[in-house]
């Protein structure tokens, strides 16, 4: 076991510990953290966040739990001040010692702070700390203005934070433009006067000569002569890294101080690393989060025997939103590259300002400036990454594409090996094989599985583009599991049941799902295994949802109802006597249906078999009311009677209803034939409808009726009965084929990409070629056809299933019915005790 | 829930054994419901996991006596089952309720001896 002692407990800090852990447990590592700061690491990113919330525990990176259940200790609010390399021991301020084998310097860095003489004064702040923080907000109660020495992101930031406290802000800049180093010329003045419209007084070229005031200051003498009145001044002109150990320890320091690092991030001590701002590589300090994070990534490595990684400088494009305003500058964003060609977008009436400097050649991005609306910067800064090929016309860059529809879409055209997530280093193809494989479905858990987007958020809007992209190259639409238990769509599933001939449930989840199954897949998988095989259903009954299991619907109270099959809605006087007196006989509630049939409510379990036994004697069979399947065909009178009738709608909506009885599909299915266009069966509000016309039918597909009413499209017009019959063969199929589990036909209609027109490509046109195919999977189906209660009531273990005791023949007690006018009704939901 | 008559009981506290059925009375992961005295309880023989359970009938959602008609089925590794009317899921091992805030159904312990299923009852 090796002994790892980290001194600061700042972000880079706590990565390291997270990756540390990550890959390697105490037995491995023993790891010793020290922080000078009393509290444990925090988001010093989103710092200006605290001025609103004022809470430490927001801005935690972990709770401080999370060092114990790591096996971490911490110790907070202990300074390291000395290093003993030849013992290899720390002490810190306390006077504790603490040996290492492994010294991470992770100290960080301060503001720096100019000698300005009276920079002792009462009132002048940095902004660095949750310390700091507390006395700025504790000093601006007092005050109704304060001052920000320094122009550039922290001390806009600090403006910010000033704004919040409810003071005047005043921003003091010594170079000639804000954000100097981010910003040219025009876009800073950009920046500049949306951040005056905001209300923060902006003083640029001013050399700050001294900090006046008795005690406490009250105002900023410039070196042009003037002077600016302040209450309190919050000093941000850049940072300066801690290496105080550097000196006693003997460890080397860059030009602009830091720990001087190789690219293994080792200080002249091999067993003494530095990362973060502490870290002087090759003189450049880095003062963002991500090549902190990098350099994390590096130590780890190489304490893991992993020799492989390297730290090379980091890119140090940004964007932020600065006080509301987005700002972004990547790359070269100054033009400095020989031979640059700019070419800005300016928008003052929106507070725009874009730029992007191409190579010489036109062929490259080389960097750019994005204030006022960065949401190109993902896009843009990968392009400049990647050195991806820029458009022909390089203004489509910033401008996108115009007088026509939105360029190809760039996200998919990254490389996988593209970093989307500077911060926790994540690539494009670890997101898209994450959301793959995980078959992740909403942005949340993309975020959660590949930390994506976790850190500073700014490639959140590009890792969602990705998600949608990602999902969108997955199938036209989203590709839509049926369940935990099956990694497959239900399209999916239609195919390999097909195919592999499976005919259980239990081959299919053995073979293709995992777990045992739940109620979602198991009544879909039912549902496919009918519309494909057509077995009787009771043969797997607790795979059946519980109407299909008692082939009768269930009702409030717990007893169910019965309808018979009238097909097209014509019944003889004798099959309604015998309905009549079957009611009559076991007490149910009878009412006439939507679909021009009668209902039986009421019935108890165990009385289901004998009604059906009565019913089947009568003539009668299944109507299929309890699943889903064809339910009705509807009809009007038709020629027979009526005197506007063109054709006999009846006796076709009977040859109809006779031909797909039985049929099961992923959602219920209803159809309609009217005999002329004054359409009295209501055609154009079901799954499919014909309407007499002239010379034939025409025929609609995928209307609704229901929550959301929708009119059935024209699919063909004019045909005649033998052709509207295939249409219907085919279209039907197709739906059972593709349709996702418990959707109608309108819905199927709606997400289907190409609407109505595709689908009468493939039905009428058959251009997928499938048509005969489709015809005959209906065939076999319509052969296939049995009435599911002679087949039950014919069966005595399947009968024995239809009580509600399995060890006594009583009735259920509880289940309760009132008088309602001159028949019955169930108890209303009996939410009292029981 | 206002008072119940139903109460989870565990091995330590059966005091009475009763006898439900035979198992080859039951089908194959699903359940049957079994009455004793007042009491109606839903049995399960889940089968693919050569596991048995028992819980209350009642679903506590809108007082039905129905669970012993629900499908069984898996959360991750914990058993289930589904209440028929409005599918709320129960725990076959806590009956906790698994997808919504209903209060918990009781469980009872269930024991096989030569081919007969018995159910401990408090």
């Amino acid at each position: 076991m090796k002994k790892v002692v980290v001194v600061g407990n700042g972000m880079v800090s706590y990565k390291f510990c997270e990756k540390l852990r990550a890959i390697a447990a105490r037995e491995e590592f023993q790891v010793t953290v020290f922080g000078e700061e009393t509290y444990p690491a925090y988001d010093r990113v989103h710092l200006s966040d605290y001025f609103e919330s004022s809470s430490i525990e927001k801005l935690l990176m972990v709770p401080t739990t999370w060092y114990q259940e790591n096996d971490i200790e911490l110790r907070t609010g202990e300074l390291v001040t000395e290093i003993d390399r030849s013992s290899k021991t720390i002490t810190t301020h306390k006077g504790n010692t603490c040996p290492y084998d492994y010294l991470i310097l992770a100290t960080g860095s301060r503001a720096f702070v100019p000698s300005i003489p009276g920079r002792e004064k009462k009132g002048v702040f940095v902004y660095r700390t949750i310390e700091d923080l507390d006395q700025i907000i504790a000093y601006g109660k007092k005050v109704k203005r304060g001052a920000i020495l320094g122009g550039g992101l922290l001390g806009l930031e600090a403006g910010k934070a000033l704004l919040d406290l409810g003071l005047a802000a005043q921003v003091v800049e010594f170079a000639p433009r804000l954000m100097p180093r981010q910003l040219n010329e025009a876009g800073s003045s950009m920046l500049q006067s949306k951040i005056e419209a905001l209300g923060i007084e902006v003083y640029l070229n001013k050399e700050t000569t001294e900090i006046r005031g008795n005690g406490k200051l009250d105002g900023l003498a410039f070196k042009d002569g003037t002077n600016l009145a302040t209450e309190m001044l919050v000093i941000s002109c850049g940072i300066v890294s801690r290496d105080e150990l550097a000196k006693t320890a003997g460890l080397e320091v860059g030009v602009r101080g830091g720990f001087k690092v190789n690219s293994q991030l080792q200080t002249n001590d091999p067993n003494i690393y530095a990362i973060g701002e502490a870290a002087s590589y090759n003189d450049a300090i880095y003062g963002l989060v991500a090549p902190g994070y990098d350099m994390a990534d590096v130590v780890v490595k190489q304490l893991s025997g992993d020799l492989s990684g390297s730290f090379n400088g980091a890119d140090m494009s940004t964007k932020l939103k600065l006080i509301g305003i987005d700002v972004a500058s990547f790359g070269d964003a100054l033009g400095e590259t020989a031979e640059a060609i700019p070419i800005s977008y300016v928008d003052q009436n929106n507070g725009i300002f874009k730029q992007v400097n191409i190579s010489k050649d036109k062929k490259r991005l080389l960097g750019g400036i994005l204030v006022g609306d960065a949401t190109q910067y993902g896009i843009l800064h990968q392009i400049y990454q990647n050195e991806m090929a820029i458009p022909p016309n390089p203004e489509d860059l910033i401008l996108g594409k115009r007088g026509g529809e939105a360029g190809g879409n760039a996200i998919l055209d990254l490389p996988d090996s593209a970093q989307i997530c500077s911060c926790e280093d994540v690539s494009k193809g670890t997101i898209v094989s994450t959301i793959k494989e995980k078959n992740l479905t909403n942005l949340k858990e993309v975020r959660t599985c590949t930390k994506a987007g976790t850190g500073c958020g700014a490639c959140s809007p590009m890792v969602g583009d990705i998600f949608a992209a990602t999902l969108k190259s997955m199938g036209q639409t989203v590709r839509k599991t049926i369940c935990a238990h099956f990694d497959y769509t239900r399209q999916e599933l239609y195919s390999l049941i097909k195919v592999k001939e499976i005919k259980s449930y239990e081959t299919l989840l053995n073979e293709y799902g995992t777990g045992d199954g739940c109620e979602t897949c198991k009544p879909a998988v039912a549902s496919l295994l009918s519309s494909i095989w057509n077995d009787p259903i009771l043969k797997q009954d607790t795979i059946q949802d519980t109407n299909d299991r008692f082939l009768a619907n269930i009702q409030k109270g717990g007893s169910y109802s019965v309808v018979p099959r009238v097909p097209g809605g014509e019944i003889t006087p004798d099959k309604l006597i015998a309905i009549g007196s079957i009611a009559k006989k076991f007490d149910l509630y009878t009412k006439i249906t939507g679909g021009q049939r009668i209902d039986m409510f009421g019935a108890k379990l165990n009385d289901l078999p004998k009604i059906w036994r009565e019913l089947i004697d009568a003539g009668f069979e299944s109507g299929h009311a309890y699943g889903k399947a064809l339910r009705t065909v509807k009809s009007c009178v038709g020629s027979t009677w009526c005197r506007y009738g063109l054709h006999d709608s009846v006796s076709f909506a009977i040859e109809i209803e006779s031909r797909y009885k039985g049929l099961r599909s992923p959602h219920k299915l209803k159809g309609a034939v009217s005999g002329c266009r004054r359409e009295c069966a209501e055609a154009q509000g079901k799954d499919f409808g014909l309407i007499a016309t002239e010379i034939g039918y025409n025929v609609y597909v995928c209307g609704n009726g229901g929550a959301n009413p929708q009119h059935a499209k024209l699919l063909a017009g004019d045909v005649d009965e033998k052709t509207a019959i295939k249409y219907l063969d085919r279209f039907l199929m197709f739906y059972i084929r593709t349709a996702e589990p418990l959707n109608r036909t309108s819905v199927w209609l709606n997400k289907m990409e190409g609407g109505i027109d595709y689908l009468r490509e493939v039905v009428v046109n058959d251009s997928l070629g499938i048509g005969e195919e489709l015809e005959k999977d209906m065939k076999a189906l319509i052969a296939a056809y049995h009435c599911e209660w002679e087949k039950a009531i014919n069966d005595e273990n399947m009968m024995a299933k239809f009580k509600h005791f399995a060890n006594s023949d009583e009735m259920d007690p509880t289940q309760k019915f009132v008088p309602l006018r001159e028949m019955k009704k169930p108890a209303d939901w009996n939410l009292e005790s029981k | 829930m206002a008072e119940t008559i139903y109460e989870t009981v565990t091995s330590d506290t059966v005091s009475e054994w009763i006898y439900a059925c035979d198992i080859d009375e039951f089908p194959e992961n699903g359940g049957l419901c079994i009455q004793h005295k007042d009491l109606q309880i839903a049995v399960f023989n889940f089968t693919r996991r050569n596991e048995w359970y028992a819980t209350q009938n009642l679903c506590p959602h809108k007082h039905q006596m129905i669970l012993s008609r629900g499908m069984v089925g898996s959360d991750n590794e914990e058993p289930k089952v589904a209440c028929p009317f409005h599918k709320n899921t129960f725990s076959l091992k806590t009956g906790k309720n698994l997808n919504g805030s209903l209060c918990d159904i009781a469980t009872y312990p269930v024991k096989i001896e030569q081919n007969k299923v018995m159910v401990g009852i408090a």
